[in-house]
């Protein structure tokens, strides 16, 4: 876990106030969660996880299409709402054996949603226990999320509440306030920290009763990923990574990776090879950080997109395959022959002359999508 | 600013929130006062180094926006334990 980055200890003006440390993750639940802590006098410090799957911001940072999308980090602007101070942790490392090796297996695709949300509690109960050894009573008394039963298939189940507690190591020191009414009594409302009968009893998929409450805080300007915050819930993105595993026939990956699957049109001709290829500006910028890592493509003859060869060549055959797809998807498709530079990572271009391929010589197959 | 030590932070061809992480982890290496100038090209990080900055007590000195590049200058603010 990331040092530098922590819950922090400050006086407060009343010594008995008792401090929670909440997941924010930029939605409204886990908003709604700290404004009916704060309403009980609770002091709340957020934290945010960055797993590397996050769709925040970064589809909106390279694609043109999004740029008129508030470019903000929802967490960052929900804890500025709240008036709370916010921690954004890197896990993206830690995270992968949780993403490789579910103990609870994934959900309708690639998404480890109990495993996640059991190992983001843990992270933040060791952030508690940390600030509690150091710093006693004025360190974190709890966690909240802002989790609903019922809401979620896979993790925010009745029968996988108690499941994230006990296996988080939080137990009785983790309070979802949205749904608490439905749940057993956690300490923060034994030890009378927090009037449960003002907590909430929020249940399903129905999102209702969280909009009449956040209309009832006056927030009216909240994004409602729900699920949607995570790429592996992602249909698409889900076979990107699953072909990512296949065809390296092993299961990992690098963060390079897994941001390279967020980023253009991808085309698998040979086995062993799979082409990234821009489709747009803001797409061919980003991809154009990755020359130095890959061997890439781009016509010379005519405008035409920008392509990392994943993989390596294994015949000049399989070069002008390559050179001939990326000129299907430049300017120049429709002309008799296009000039494709190829160029490795350590910066040694040659160009080669092929004509484009026709949409008959891209089987349906060859698109990982 | 003259007098000041300027500590540079390049997290050029990163996406956010991973500007504003190694800006968090870097603020928590200098003392109160120190400036950071942290150099990306996300214009993403044009919002949220700032927002990161006001919610936990550092002063934004200056936001550039160039064509390619987003350049924010910051002065650490009062200490806080990191655990």
């Amino acid at each position: 876990m990331s040092e530098a980055a922590a819950p922090v200890t400050r006086p407060s003006a009343d010594p008995l106030q008792r401090r929670a440390i909440a997941l924010v993750s930029g939605g409204l639940d886990s908003m709604l969660a700290v404004k009916v802590m704060q309403e009980q006098g609770i002091h709340v410090e957020g934290v945010n996880f960055f797993t590397g799957f996050c769709v925040e911001g970064h589809t909106h940072a390279i694609r043109k299409k999004d740029k008129d999308k508030n470019k903000r980090n929802n967490a960052l602007w929900v804890a500025e709402e709240l008036g709370i101070k916010l921690h954004i942790i890197d896990i993206s490392e830690e995270y992968k054996d949780v993403v490789l090796n579910p103990k609870h297996g994934y959900g309708a695709h690639l998404n480890p949603c109990l495993d996640c949300k059991i190992f983001m509690v843990n992270q933040a109960t060791l952030m508690l226990n940390k600030a509690r050894e150091l710093a006693g009573e004025k360190g974190f008394d709890f966690i909240i999320t802002g989790e609903v039963v019922g809401q979620r298939p896979k993790s925010q189940r009745k029968e996988t509440m108690p499941i994230i507690s006990s296996e988080s190591g939080a137990d009785d020191r983790l309070l979802r306030p949205l749904s608490a009414r439905n749940l057993p009594e956690t300490l923060p409302e034994r030890e009378g920290w927090v009037d449960r009968s003002q907590l909430h009893d929020f249940s399903g998929r129905n999102r209702k009763p969280q909009i009449e409450l956040a209309k009832r805080f006056g927030l009216e300007d909240y994004a409602q990923p729900s699920g949607g915050c995570c790429f592996l819930t992602d249909e698409s993105y889900s076979r990107k990574l699953a072909d990512l595993w296949q065809a390296r026939n092993e299961r990992r990956y690098e963060l390079d990776d897994i941001m390279l699957l967020k980023v253009g049109r991808h085309i698998r001709p040979q086995p062993h090879l799979k082409l990234i290829i821009s489709r747009e500006e803001g797409e061919n910028r980003f991809l154009e950080g990755y020359r130095y890592q890959f061997t890439s493509l781009t016509t010379v003859s005519c405008p035409g997109p920008l392509a990392l060869v994943d993989g390596r060549f294994e015949s000049e055959a399989e070069l002008e395959q390559a050179a001939a797809i990326v000129a299907r998807y430049s300017k120049g498709r429709g002309d008799e022959s296009v000039t494709v530079e190829v160029k490795d990572p350590g910066g040694v271009a040659r160009e080669v002359r092929v004509a484009p391929a026709r949409p008959d010589d891209i089987p349906k197959n060859w698109l990982v999508a | 600013m003259s007098d000041e030590t300027l500590h540079e932070l390049d997290v050029r061809r990163q996406l956010c929130p991973i500007p504003v992480i190694k800006t968090q982890n870097k603020v928590a290496e200098l003392a109160q006062g120190e400036v950071l100038r942290v150099t990306c090209t996300d214009p993403g990080a044009l919002n949220d180094i700032p927002a990161w900055c006001r919610i936990n007590g550092h002063e934004v000195l200056a936001t550039e926006e160039g064509d390619l590049e987003v350049v924010v200058t910051l002065r650490v603010g009062a200490p806080s334990v990191a655990l």
